[in-house]
């Protein structure tokens, strides 16, 4: 049971690549927070700070109130759940749990309670003597678990510990994370890529890129009220569209200022209607590409080109393509088109550089 | 891939077997050797089939050796190879195993040129460096001992190698589980390290255990007292005699006997190996 708090975190290699640029963030007692961010941002150099594993440059990593920063990983009383399990190979399950406990000269019968403890609460108990080569994925991610709970320890910390898992054990395992540290609640610390296991498993959601923090906070809120076309884009599958704004007099009908550049539409704000919204943005498709998903159906729409008031942001999607997500009934015809409109509660505006989030 | 190829498979079983009688005959021919009178065998006419002598020349061979030339039964010379090749075998393991793991799981300045410094050995086995290493061993004092025989030959850059490759293959996130389960590096290359190896140091065991075995030239070298020979010197002293007749049963029974230790070891390693491949553990 532990605070955690980063101060300004510096991680620089001594190749002078700056991995961590000044990182401060705050998890309360019991919370579950994620880090999230693509491939190279840093959130697994910064959670392996966290657990003593890679030096901290400068700044200050405290753990119950306690300055981890010269703190062997042993002492700092957390626990890890890796990627790969990375199980003792050699050792029986019961062995792997019990192994960190023994190496603390804890007394076997104390040992003992722990790993049954464990064992039942994860559903393991069978398995007890077996080897982890003679496991599935899905259960050795269970003893990988075992082996941070017996721990008891004050923080856990998990580094992508689903992404070796097929994606229906992925989910199971996701809302069992969740629902075990509901009910442990010990403070956690998750990094992952993917934006939907952090939307779902988030108290505290923090948005990584660059070795940067672009925002912190609930994860509805940050969906809801994306601080930057980053978060924007990340969060969210399909992702946010993005368009350009090309004249002062569409910023002054939306209620932007000179410095709006980028308008943001969810593919789910967008209503197939041949209605006009006041204030709100009307976009005309002619469909190119239709995926259908069962519950949903995602519409590749080309804008008329010219006659438009916005252009879509070529990074993000073909050409002129803006994505709409409607309801899987619905049945459009490639080459139909079609008319999406946009209620102007449901827009998003941000600098035209795309670090800024501007207020309708 | 499967066939059917009755007398296909035929031909390339003639083959092995002939190959398999061309390797096995002469040690075949020893075994007979070692059973028969040593006159029947000197007058050139010893028989393809075990004679009666063999319980009375074994027995001699081990507890009283030839009395002629060796003047020390082979019994003590067995004895003798085998400290020599077991503490070349596992000192070697043992130096082995500690410098790969220095050198792959610690920075410390100048790890490479360690590294470096340990493969270019290779290039020198005992019979190029033979005179200073002489030098040596007499300077300690380590003439005609088993601390002789066997230090001089325990640095080994294969195996530190061999270890190295494969310590490298250890998942990185081994030792920081290690680390966060609060074991610090003694208990890691012990719980974790040393387990993980064991088929490799099998494997190991299984080669030095016979390179050890087979030493002539550093033994022949530094051993001059009797009871200090080795079995493999022995085998040349009791087939090289003047003025007299070579005792070639008591010659033979000291190469089956020669041959012992090593089949041994290959043998029961050789279930450790198997047992390693198929519980592939990783």
């Amino acid at each position: 049971m532990a605070n955690v708090t980063l101060r300004d975190v510096r991680k620089t290699y001594p190749s002078g690549f700056e991995a961590i640029k000044g990182i401060d963030f705050e998890v309360g007692d019991g919370q579950f927070c994620v880090l999230v961010g693509p491939s190279g941002c840093g959130k697994s150099t910064l959670l392996r700070m966290v657990a003593g594993l890679e030096t901290i440059t400068s700044g200050e990593i405290d753990i119950g109130g306690r300055i981890v920063n010269q703190i062997e990983p042993a002492e700092r009383d957390i626990a890890m759940v890796f990627q790969n399990y990375a199980l003792y190979p050699h050792m029986s399950v019961y062995n792997n749990m019990a192994y960190g406990l023994r190496n603390r000269g804890m007394a076997k019968p104390e040992i003992d309670t722990r790993v049954q403890e464990a064992a039942r609460i994860l559903e393991i108990g069978p398995m007890l003597e077996r080897k982890p080569g003679q496991l599935s994925g899905g259960q050795r991610q269970r003893v990988a678990m075992g082996r941070a709970i017996v721990r008891q320890p004050k923080v856990f910390l998990f580094d992508e510990p689903l992404s070796n898992l097929d994606a229906k054990l992925r989910i199971a395992m996701r809302v069992e994370i969740r629902k075990l540290q509901r009910r442990l609640s010990t403070t956690s610390i998750y990094v992952t890529h993917d934006q939907l296991e952090a939307m779902t498993l988030a108290d505290i959601l923090v948005v990584m890129n660059g070795g940067q923090v672009e925002q912190i906070g609930n994860p509805l809120d940050i969906y809801q009220k994306p601080a930057t076309t980053f978060v924007a884009s990340f969060i969210g599958a399909p992702p946010m569209n993005l368009l350009p704004l090309r004249s002062d007099e569409i910023r002054s009908q939306l209620g932007g200022t000179g410095e709006a550049g980028l308008l943001g539409i969810r593919p789910e704000d967008f209503v197939i209607s041949s209605d006009s919204v006041a204030g709100g943005v009307a976009l005309d498709l002619t469909i190119g590409a239709i995926e259908h998903v069962g519950a949903e159906t995602f519409i590749y729409g080309a804008r008329k080109d010219g006659a438009q008031d916005v252009a879509a942001n070529p990074g993000e999607l073909p050409p002129g393509d803006v994505i709409v997500r409607i309801p899987g009934a619905v049945a459009p015809a490639i080459g139909e088109r079609i008319r999406a409109i946009v209620p102007r509660e449901k827009l998003h505006l941000f600098s035209a550089d795309g670090r800024k989030r501007i207020e309708l | 891939m499967v066939e059917h190829r009755r007398f296909g498979n035929l031909l390339p079983h003639l083959v092995l077997l002939a190959g398999v009688a061309i390797v096995a005959f002469p040690v075949y021919l020893a075994v007979i050797a070692s059973t028969h009178d040593n006159t029947v065998i000197a007058n050139g006419q010893m028989p393809l089939y075990p004679g009666s002598h063999g319980l009375e020349t074994y027995w001699n061979t081990i507890v009283s050796g030839t009395g002629k030339t060796t003047r020390a039964p082979v019994g003590g010379m067995m004895l003798n190879s085998l400290i020599m090749a077991l503490g070349i075998a596992v000192g070697k393991i043992a130096i082995s195993i500690i410098s790969a793991y220095a050198i792959v799981f610690f920075s410390f300045p100048f790890r490479m040129t360690a590294f470096w410094t340990i493969f270019i050995t290779l290039m020198l086995p005992v019979e190029v460096r033979i005179f200073p290493t002489y030098k040596i061993t007499s300077d300690l004092q380590m003439l005609d001992s088993y601390s002789g025989l066997i230090l001089p030959l325990i640095a080994s850059a294969t195996a530190t190698l061999l270890f190295r490759q494969f310590f490298m293959t250890v998942p990185k996130e081994l030792v920081e589980a290690s680390k966060i389960d609060g074991a610090g590096p003694i208990r890691f290359f012990f719980d974790t390290l040393l387990p993980l190896s064991v088929t490799n140091i099998a494997a190991l065991f299984v080669i030095l255990f016979i390179y050890g075995w087979n030493q002539y030239l550093w033994p022949l070298l530094i051993t001059t007292r009797d009871d200090m020979q080795t079995i493999v010197i022995g085998i040349k002293k009791i087939i090289d005699v003047h003025d007299a007749l070579t005792e070639w049963q008591v010659a033979m029974a000291t190469a089956v006997l020669a041959m012992l230790p090593p089949v041994a070891v290959v043998v029961l390693m050789q279930r450790l190996f198997v047992k390693g491949l198929i519980e592939t553990e990783k």
